[in-house]
């Protein structure tokens, strides 16, 4: 084993988690703010790509691209929200819906399973040849870094306003919710599709930073969003209480799986196992807290509580 | 204030668990009432609540609130009007955040929601400024997360929160059931306190016919779906448990053998 090798690898795989990181902010909005586990970014994690690059070989500015992989994204939101609460259909399954009709759009979009961009005859701001030899302000990592502090930035101005405030107050209590007068609907449907324009935005930066979208990237992206926010809850959960701090930790959740993911792969790791080593670990994680509870937590003792119950008395 | 026409609820209707929960219920609020009611498990007196707050819609009839038809207001545009507690302490609030923050949704009840920011600094002051009439202490702990606070200094921020925008009406789901009697003693205090401050029409259910008697100006007991017996002005004050039961054995002609309604005198 070459330890050279692997940090010639380390920093792509930083790079690669920082777009990740944004995928996974979106996660944790919809997963930790609206309490609800939307499958959808399974698919949006394509459409965000297919139509950032599809635009970009037409000719399209890369921001405009940008901006419309955002709205593509929105859109599928847009679709599961109203599956869910226009159509009553459960969340996870509305989600599951959404993506699978996001695989025919993608396709579509895409018009065959995947199109590569040749990063010499286009100016993309990310890309897999961007990480060495370039100037600082090119750097990819650099350029996820400046997205993820802007992203942060907006979504911390965005959720202490009116609105914002509502919105987290939905994911935490519905019932109290339109007891205040806050039309939860709406604020499920609104969760949704920021948090997947944020999915699809990520995926622009992806399929620019690999050079080419496939209709199949976004397979699993649920599973290594949940993990960073996972990752990030669990290592930083402590020292970060502030909400752009959390933000930040998802994030930073997001980088340290694909750095560790690069080690396994570096230590030899049979890499058509790693969806399933992926799956479990985050399965484990998120048994973790149930686990806890169950066999961890220290029983209550009895003699010390039959004490204080009968001074209540 | 209030005028709750002729109205009907049946749940899981021709299905075996048909249960018909209102049943031609009619009751007027004047401003400033002050009702308490009471009845015995499954009368209709949350389903009276859920009717008014607009859980659901009534089968038949029609609510009115301050001249305005909410019978086909959705819940939470219905909210305007309404100020709400309920009887578990975790459900009217949002355990995971500040105390401020929970006041400030509240502060924006029927109002539009926007980019403005959520919470404002002189916001803050006056907060605190509200919480130290509780006399809990919870002014020390103004960015405290909720869900840290018992249940009973919950449900005295519920009660503010809930009189902060003030309500047309504001109902009470046996907001003191799940404290401990001397906690439930305090949070009813503030509960009156904050009803005459702002001269407040309240509908109070309770399973305490103590409290149902000593509070509010006016007593109505439900069963079946219906109210049975409407009490007010000086019959009111001169209430004791023991009329209150005979006067319901009279109106309902049957024994009131509804254990729990006894065993909570």
């Amino acid at each position: 084993m070459n330890i050279a090798l692997l940090f010639n690898s380390l920093p792509g795989a930083v790079a690669q988690g920082l777009i990740w990181g944004i995928m996974a902010i979106g996660v944790y909005i919809t997963y930790k703010i609206l309490d609800v586990a939307d499958l959808t970014v399974d698919g949006t994690m394509c459409t965000g790509g297919a139509v950032s690059i599809m635009m970009i070989l037409s000719g399209h500015n890369i921001w405009v691209s940008l901006l419309a992989a955002f709205a593509a994204g929105m859109l599928a939101g847009l679709a599961t929200g109203l599956f869910h609460t226009f159509m009553g259909i459960p969340a996870i399954l509305a989600g599951i819906l959404s993506q699978l009709a996001l695989y025919s759009i993608n396709l579509k979009i895409i018009g065959k399973s995947n199109q590569a961009i040749n990063v010499n005859k286009y100016d993309l701001l990310v890309s897999l040849r961007y990480i060495k030899d370039v100037p600082f302000y090119k750097n990819s990592i650099f350029v996820g870094v400046l997205f993820i502090i802007a992203i942060i930035v907006i979504l911390y101005w965005f959720f202490g306003t009116e609105l914002g405030c509502s919105l987290r107050a939905t994911g935490c209590n519905p019932n109290m919710s339109r007891a205040q007068g806050i039309n939860t609907n709406f604020n499920v449907v609104l969760g949704l599709m920021l948090s997947n324009g944020i999915v699809s935005l990520s995926s622009a930066l992806y399929s620019q930073y690999q050079g080419f979208t496939d209709v199949n990237m976004g397979r699993g992206a649920i599973v290594i969003g949940l993990a960073a926010v996972i990752i990030g809850k669990v290592l930083f959960e402590k020292i970060f209480r502030n909400f752009a701090l959390r933000l930040l930790s998802v994030a930073l959740g997001a980088v340290i799986y694909y750095v560790v993911l690069q080690i396994v792969i570096w230590i030899g790791f049979d890499t058509d196992l790693l969806k399933l080593l992926s799956s479990l670990v985050v399965a484990v994680f998120l048994a973790f807290p149930y686990w806890k509870k169950r066999y961890l937590d220290k029983p209550l003792k009895y003699k010390a509580a039959n004490k204080e119950g009968s001074e209540n008395a | 204030m209030l005028e709750i026409k002729n109205i009907y609820k049946t749940f899981n209707a021709g299905t075996i668990n048909e249960k018909r929960a209102l049943n031609g219920l009619s009751l007027t609020l004047e401003e400033g009432e002050f009702v308490t009611v009471i009845g015995g498990n499954g009368a209709g007196k949350s389903t009276l609540m859920n009717a008014l707050a607009g859980t659901w819609f009534v089968d038949e009839g029609s609510i009115i609130i301050d001249g305005i038809n909410v019978t086909k207001m959705p819940e939470f545009k219905r909210a305007k009007f309404l100020g709400r507690v309920f009887q578990d302490p975790t459900m009217g609030t949002a355990p995971t955040m500040g105390i401020d923050e929970n006041l400030a949704l509240a502060s924006r009840r029927g109002k539009s929601r926007g980019l403005r920011i959520g919470i404002t600094k002189a916001e803050r002051e006056s907060y605190k400024k509200l919480l130290a009439t509780l006399e809990l202490g919870l002014e020390d702990r103004l960015t405290a997360k909720v869900g840290l606070l018992s249940g009973g200094q919950r449900q005295a921020v519920t009660l503010l929160m809930a009189s902060l925008q003030k309500p047309k009406i504001l109902l009470l789901d046996e907001h003191t059931a799940a404290l401990d009697p001397k906690t439930a003693a305090k949070v009813l205090e503030t509960t009156n306190k904050i009803i005459s401050k702002d001269n407040l029409t309240t509908l109070m259910i309770t399973h305490n016919m103590k409290d149902a008697i000593a509070n509010g100006n006016r007593l109505i007991m439900m069963n079946n779906g219906t109210i049975v017996l409407d009490i007010k002005g000086e019959e009111k004050k001169n209430l004791t448990v023991e009329t209150l039961l005979k006067k319901f054995e009279e109106v309902s002609k049957e024994s009131f053998d509804n254990d729990s309604a006894l065993l909570s005198l």
